[in-house]
């Protein structure tokens, strides 16, 4: 370190010592950045400040709860109708669970359009899976806490997915709850979870993020960056971006916290939990409703559960499956065909997952499923032997005209000017 | 001075490196456990009281629900059909084949932990106006098991019968569950 870096020595001194300064100016200053992101680039950043929310609202809302069956229930109405502002706090942290989910599953969707899997974001890719996994961790055992009839109910077969497993199942649900039911030990260790679980979100995300810097990001026509002439810096280009991006963001968001708190909510669970009886129709939450529909869709209890988890160890080794070695959609003419099918498939289950498991809808679950897994186990690794791709444009900054879209007609023309 | 190293020295070095990795390994492992096992049911968990029912009011064809380790116990009065049925059942075409006699004490009562072997939702068919499936016994309505008037798995889901409680009769109408 010649000479010093910064205007104000104060912050030379302590980047002298710390270099915290060098690092945010390297990773959020100068950080170079594909010149041509989309709008879909918004939604990594607006899922960084979502968990954010989430974990201070929560840490709020854990000041006035209470873990203990004869008490949660009451004390989360406690929040609502006496803490200060506390039903603004909770309607915050029960729709931002949805919200993230919302932000997280478009963030996914990207990457399968865009293939930002494939090659040297492998590893990016499997911590981002191995987030979604936390989250939903986390999410469920939130939905437990306040102790209406969903969450005990949720939690009830949830856990017993567990029992599926042979020889040991029993004694491992057993061991979740504590007890032979889910019960107050089950409620005190899903607080404590739920409360912790976050932070190993955030660690993760570090390491999602320290993965992301190592290549950068991907881009929408998913070619390297060439050279200075490809990047832009992250500031203030792609900050003011994201900034505007969570504006509109926060607008739809505190919509439905001002106007429809509840919109996403089920009404039964602020009926408080009675282990006696089972509500006519349990449905999970809407961001589990494709997941829950595959494990109905097989009509073996041991099946189910390992279908229902597939789906998720599918994504894990996305990055094998797919072998075309060109990322974005924009030239897999059939990859993209495909994708649109795949986001209807997933559509599909989620409506599939919230009717009852009778009739038409067990058939259609079980075809949606299939479908599922075909496109990923057989559709994506065929692919490429039969689909001719698009020609790449040399660089970022000269894309071939021959591509379908007219930007890149735009882009020359600006360039001329 | 003989500091060189013998294959000696490297053979002593190898089993001290060896035994000490394995103990640290046995000492982790003896830490974890118990963070582990916390989360096994509590010895007052353990110690939850059994429950005492008098059938005495309960009449041919109806059911009550008690509450035994925080779930709920289904005890039927069968009818006299119903007995017949859960009989007369041929054991070639269940799930999980048990004769009736082998689910009960007194042919009259059944007595069954009131959990779906599915997931463990509580079925519906002790109240007189539930949907009691297509067996005539209980119906779970989560993901659709049907179960006869013995208790056991006949369409749906479920892999196994509903669960039998440890119980005793104390008298002709008192049983002791538990
Ligand atoms: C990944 C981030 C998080 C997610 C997805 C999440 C999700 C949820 C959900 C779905 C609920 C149920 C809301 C309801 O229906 O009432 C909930 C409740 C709760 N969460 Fe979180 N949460 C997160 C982070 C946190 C953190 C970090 C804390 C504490 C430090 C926390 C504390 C609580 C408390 C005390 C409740 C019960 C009060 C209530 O039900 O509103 N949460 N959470
Ligand atoms: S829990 Fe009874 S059918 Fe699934």
């Amino acid at each position: 370190m010649s000479k010093p870096k910064f205007k104000n020595p104060v912050v030379n001194w302590i980047d002298y010592r710390l270099p915290i300064f060098t690092f945010m100016n390297h990773e959020l200053n100068e950080y170079p950045t594909p010149k041509n992101l989309n709008y879909f680039w918004n939604f990594g950043s607006l899922a960084g400040i979502t968990l954010v929310i989430m974990i201070v609202t929560g840490i709020v809302l854990s000041m006035n709860y209470t873990a203990h069956i004869d008490y949660a229930f009451d004390s989360v109405e406690r929040i609502m109708r006496d803490v200060n502002h506390g039903w603004l706090l909770r309607y915050i942290h029960m729709n931002g669970a949805s919200f993230f989910f919302i932000v997280v599953y478009i963030h996914i969707f990207r990457g399968l359009y865009y293939g930002s899997y494939k090659a040297p974001r492998e590893i990016l890719w499997i911590l981002g899976v191995l987030i979604l996994l936390l989250m939903m961790a986390t999410a469920f055992m939130g939905y437990v806490l306040p102790w209406g009839q969903m969450s005990f109910w949720g939690a009830t077969v949830i856990t017993n997915l567990f029992s599926a497993i042979p020889l040991v199942g029993e004694s491992i649900v057993t061991w979740l709850w504590g007890g032979f039911s889910v019960d107050n030990p089950t409620l005190n260790r899903f607080f404590s979870l739920h409360f912790v679980l976050p932070f190993v979100i955030v660690g993760v995300v570090i390491l999602h993020l320290v993965a992301l810097h190592r290549f950068g990001s991907n881009n929408p026509i998913g070619i390297d960056v060439k050279g200075k002439q490809d990047t832009i810096p992250f500031h203030p280009y792609y900050t003011i971006k994201d900034l505007f991006g969570l504006s509109v963001f926060a607008t739809v968001f505190a919509a439905a916290v001002f106007f429809f708190p509840n919109f996403m909510g089920h009404p039964d669970n602020y009926i408080p939990a009675n282990p006696m009886v089972t509500p006519a129709h349990i449905v999970p939450e809407w961001y589990f409703l494709p997941f829950y529909a595959i494990l109905r869709a097989i009509p073996d209890k041991l099946g189910g559960v390992l279908f229902m988890f597939g789906a998720i160890m599918v994504l894990f080794v996305l990055p094998w499956l797919d072998k075309s070695s060109v990322r974005s959609s924009q030239f897999r003419p059939l990859y993209k065909l495909f994708f649109w099918f795949l986001v209807i498939d997933c559509i599909a289950l989620g409506y599939l997952g919230a009717m009852p498991a009778e009739g038409i809808y067990v058939v259609l679950s079980r075809l949606a499923t299939a479908y599922y897994f075909f496109h990923f186990l057989i559709i994506l690794p065929l692919l490429p032997k039969i689909e001719s791709t698009r020609p790449l444009p040399v660089s970022i900054s000269t894309p071939i005209i021959t591509t379908s879209s007219n930007a890149s007609t735009v882009m020359a023309m600006r360039e001329k000017k | 001075m003989t500091n060189k190293n013998t294959p000696d020295d490297k053979n002593k070095r190898d089993f001290l490196q060896v035994s000490t990795y394995a103990l640290g390994a046995v000492g982790a492992a003896s830490f974890v456990w118990p963070l582990i096992n916390q989360m096994n049911p509590a010895a007052d968990t353990l110690a939850l009281a059994s429950t005492e029912v008098d059938l005495e009011q309960l009449e041919e064809g109806q059911a009550i629900t008690v509450t035994w380790r925080g779930k709920p116990v289904f005890i039927r009065h069968r009818t006299k059909e119903e007995i017949a049925s859960a009989k007369d059942q041929l054991l070639d075409g269940l799930r999980d084949p048990q004769t009736d006699d082998e689910r009960v004490k007194n042919e009259k009562y059944i007595v069954l932990v009131g959990v779906c072997t599915h997931l463990g939702c509580v079925p519906l068919g002790q109240k007189s106006g539930d949907v009691k499936g297509e067996y005539g016994g209980w119906f779970c309505p989560c993901h659709g098991s049907h179960y006869d008037h013995s208790g056991r798995i006949r369409k749906g889901p479920a892999p196994t019968n509903l669960e039998i409680p440890q119980y005793s009769f104390l008298s002709d109408t008192l049983i002791k569950i538990g």
